[in-house]
This record gives structure tokens, sequence and C-alpha cells, in this order.
């Protein structure tokens, strides 16, 4: 059985519907990449998976609980975890703070204080400062620490390596894959097609809220991707 | 002189304690309550109530006073507060104006027009005072409400910084969406905000009526002081509305040393002051320069 299960999800912004009706499911221990153009809904469908934006219909289902009408804080309860684009860290609360909050809310789990540091040594030296003054690369390693503190069965990522340096996200990647091998399960937002393409076990490439493409990195070719990705025409194996 | 300056920083203890609670509902929850000052009168008369009708002793009925308050702001942000901000900025102010309103003549309709005090049920401290040189005269209670806005607004800042609460209450109010994101239930924080904020308004109510006398309608004047210590402190900063009130309190003190008509004026004058200077700076960084801002150019 599927770790997450998302059936005909519906979500609007005012008359604007941004996901048409998109299903898909996540094994657990899997990574899947969600890649599309500006637009095409990608950071909705995951708000509306972590329950910070209302859907209009469909159903989230985590290892057989029905989620579609909890909220966040029951979400990252039963075990889902965002780390939201722009990485939105408490700007004014220290890194521990803003790590230990998580820890207190989310679930508990093997996910402590010491095995984040563990996981992102670079945050050790860190701890004390404000949040604010960190570079981007260690907002990034913040955050999805934040969000591991909540010890979520699955883990999604926004918009994971925008505005970092290439040598942030080289070392953001060398992190998550450390997190794919302890099992942790993943859907993440990506622009970068090569980095998605080289990480993901699926991709699910989004066109206009729908799924336009989806498949195993190896078994989708360039050109379908990209015609996929700009909807110049109609890619093979779309579900929508 | 002098005196003057000490009564005004003792008279900011009494609006730190009054400003602290609008100033932590407008931070966490983005809601300006205009009914604050009526929440304040309600609670001084809500002591009242249990010292002349059921004959508690004055600071027992403090004591009981606060948590039946704290009560009432949880119910408040759950029945009332958090629908109208659903319905943009509007609807809050007119909401809780309204509640205003219905607080003053619902305690006008209870408790009648006369004026009501506090003073005379606290023995020799409502007039007792030091003597110190220099002319200074310090009140008992003054100083006792100062000492109180101290230990308030520290035991405040320690269960923010401190607590499991105190930090979620901190990061609601960073970044609301954010916090939910981590498990965090902001309508819960927001309600104990309101709670904590009410009763805050409570605790400053007793203070006024333990040193004035009070009437059903005397909650918008609480208010205008209350607002303008958190414009002048900072909105959000806790030991800023010491601050505000400290120089609220100083700017009022010496108007009326100047002149008895002076004392609310002086101190409408000094919040009309910062606001201004805090609206040119902001201009001036908004053009890149005080060149650029006087000329109106945009760099």
């Amino acid at each position: 059985m599927s770790l997450l299960s998302v059936e005909n999800l519906v979500a609007a912004h005012g008359l604007l519907t941004a996901v048409r009706g998109v299903s898909f499911a996540v094994d657990e221990g899997a990574a899947i990449a969600v890649v599309g153009a500006n637009g095409a809904g990608k950071t909705t469908l995951l708000r509306a998976i972590s329950g910070v934006h209302r859907i209009e219909s469909g159903r989230i289902v985590l290892d057989g609980i029905d989620l579609t009408r909890s909220n966040a804080p029951k979400r990252v309860a039963a075990g889902v975890a965002m780390v939201p684009e722009g990485r939105r860290l408490f700007g004014d609360m220290t890194v521990r703070e803003n790590l230990l909050l998580a820890g207190e809310y989310g679930r508990a789990g093997r996910w402590t204080l010491d095995a984040v540091l563990d996981a992102f040594p670079a945050l050790k030296p860190l701890l004390d400062r404000p949040a604010d003054v960190l570079s981007g690369g260690q907002r990034q390693a913040a955050a999805i620490g934040r969000s591991l503190m909540c010890n979520p069965r699955i883990l999604l990522l926004d918009e994971v390596s925008l505005g970092l340096s290439p040598i942030a996200v080289d070392g953001l990647y060398q992190s998550l894959a450390l997190l794919r091998r302890a099992g942790t399960t993943i859907v993440l937002v990506e622009q970068d097609l090569d980095r998605a393409l080289g990480f993901a076990d699926r991709i699910l490439c989004m066109l206009e809220g729908g799924i336009a493409l989806e498949g195993e990195p190896a078994a989708l070719s360039r050109a379908d991707i990209t015609a996929a990705y700009f909807g110049l025409a109609r890619a093979k194996g779309g579900a929508s | 002189m002098l005196d003057a300056i000490v009564q005004g920083i003792l008279l900011g203890g009494y609006y730190a304690i009054l400003a602290a609670g609008l100033s932590l509902m407008f931070g966490v929850v983005r809601f300006i309550n205009l009914a604050h000052g009526d929440l304040a009168v309600l609670g001084a008369y809500l002591a009242l109530f249990c010292v002349e009708r059921l004959g508690l002793q004055v600071w027992l009925s403090v004591a009981a006073t606060l948590p039946i308050m704290a009560a009432l702001g949880w119910f408040l942000q759950a029945a009332i507060f958090a629908r109208t901000l659903r319905a943009g900025i509007l609807l809050p102010l007119l909401a809780t104006f309204g509640l205003g309103a219905l607080l003053q003549n619902g305690m006008f309709g209870l408790f009648g027009s006369d004026t009501k005090s506090l003073g005379n049920h606290i023995g020799s401290l409502s007039w007792s005072s030091w003597q110190l040189p220099l002319d200074v005269s310090i009140g008992k209670l003054p100083t006792f409400t100062f000492v109180v806005a101290v230990l308030v607004l520290g035991a405040l800042h320690q269960f923010l910084a401190r607590t499991k609460v105190g930090r979620a209450i901190r990061a609601t109010s960073i970044d609301a969406e954010a916090a939910e994101l981590v498990g965090v239930e902001a309508a819960r924080i927001h309600r104990v905000a309101a709670a904590v904020a009410v009763a805050l308004a409570a605790l400053a109510g007793v203070f006024l009526a333990m040193r004035a006398l009070i009437t059903p309608y005397a909650g918008p004047a609480q208010l205008i002081f209350a607002f303008e210590s958190v414009v002048i402190g900072g909105i959000g900063s806790l030991w800023g509305t010491l601050v505000g009130g400290i120089v609220l309190g100083v700017a009022q003190s010496l108007g009326a040393w100047l002149s008895p008509q002076f004392f609310q004026l002086a101190g409408h004058l000094i919040f009309l002051a910062v606001l201004g200077v805090r609206l040119w700076r902001t201009h001036v960084a908004e053009h890149g320069g005080w060149r650029s801002a006087v000329l109106g150019a945009r760099t």
C-alpha cells in the first residue's frame, strides 16, 4: 500500500483553478519530483497536501488515514511536514528555537536536535544566531532541519534549490541523499530539471494544474519532458 | 519639575500594563481591539463587585478577577475576534467598537453612572507617600504599580522566551502559516494571547480604579493612552510599551506641571511628534535618503 495517496485533488485561488483533479501515490521511502513551468500548480499542490491551502474536492490519505478534513497541525501530527517556498524561518528567533519549536509541536521520533545537527553539521555553530542573519544555504538547511524535527513520515519540499548558489545546491542535495538513505519519503518541487531527474525515483510534470507526464526518469526522454513542461505537444503517459 | 518627571515615570508603569495587552494582541493576532479600554474598566468593576458585593479582600478579588477576565479574552477570541479577522481589516474594528459600546452600556446598566473607586479599599496605600529631597514626593501606589509593571513585563518576557507556548506565540506572531506547518495550532495560540491580553487590561483597570475614580464610560480614554504608549514604544515590543508608557507619562506630567489643562494635550503632542518622526523616517528610507525625500524624487 502507498504511504501517501492523492485522489482527484482540486484546489483554486479564487476563481482560478490551480490544481485540476490531480491523482498520484507515493510509496514509503520513495522520492518524487514535481516539475513544471511557473504557474503549473506545483506549489498549490504541495500546500494543499500540507493543509495550508483549502481544497475544493478530492482526497488525501496517509497510510490509510484520511487527512482531507484535517488542518495543517493535525497533518503534521499524522506525519506530513513541509519546507515552504522561501524557507519561512521565524527570523527573530534563534536557529535553536526554530528547531526546538518543531520538536515540541511535531511528532516524537528519531529526529532530535542532535540527530538534525548530525545531518546538517553546518548548523551547529549557528544555533544561537537569529534565523534572519543566515545565508540562503544555511536557511534552507535550517528549514529542512526544522521540518525533520517534526519527525515526518513524508517530507514535502517546495522550490528546494531556488535562490541558492550552485555550491549550496550541491550541499543541499548531498543532505537530501542522506535523508533518502535513512528511509525518508520525499516529494519535492524543483525547477532544475537535471537535479530532479538525478534525485527522484519518479517525475511528475505538471502543466496548467494537471499532470501532463509521469514516469521514472530513465523511462522519460528529454524531449517528452520538455514537451510536457511547456505544453508543446500531448505527451505520452499524461494523467490529465 | 523634577517631581513632575518622577511622577510621569511612575505613571508610565500604569500605561505599560494597559498597553502590553494591546501590543500583544496586535503583535500576535494582528488584531486592533477597540474595546481594550472598556475591558480594562470591566476588570475594575468586576474587582469592585467582588469587594463590595461578595465581601472579598481587595487583593483576593484582584486574584479572582484576572482568571475570569482571561477566560473572557479566550471566549471573545474564539467567538468574535477570530471570525471577524477572516472578513478583512474593517470588520474587527467595527466589531470591537460595537463590543466597547456594549460593555459601556452593560456596565452602566449593572453598576449605574456613579463614580467608583477601589482607593478606599486599600487603606493608606492609595494616598501615602515617601518624601525625598529636592521636594520630590513618591506615592506608594504609583511606585507599587510601577514595580508590578516591571515584574509583569519581566514575567511575560520570560514566558515568551522560555516556554513552549511562549515560543509558539512568538512564532505565530512572525508567520502564523509557517507555525502551523510545524504543528502549532495558530487559532489556539491566538486564544492564549487574547486571554493574556484581556487579563493584562483587567490588571491595568484595577490599578486605574485604585488611583482614580472610574465610570462605565472611562474605557475610550484609556484606549487612547494605550494606543499612544504602544506607538511611542514600538508596536509589538514588550519592553517598548514600558518606554512608551514612561515617555507618555512624563509628557503628561510635565504638561500638567506647566498648566493643569495641558495634561492630556502634552501626551497627544508627544505621540504625534513620535508618529511624525516614524513616518518621516519611513518616507526617507523609501526614497533612499533625506535629500530625495525632500525633493520628492525617487532614486
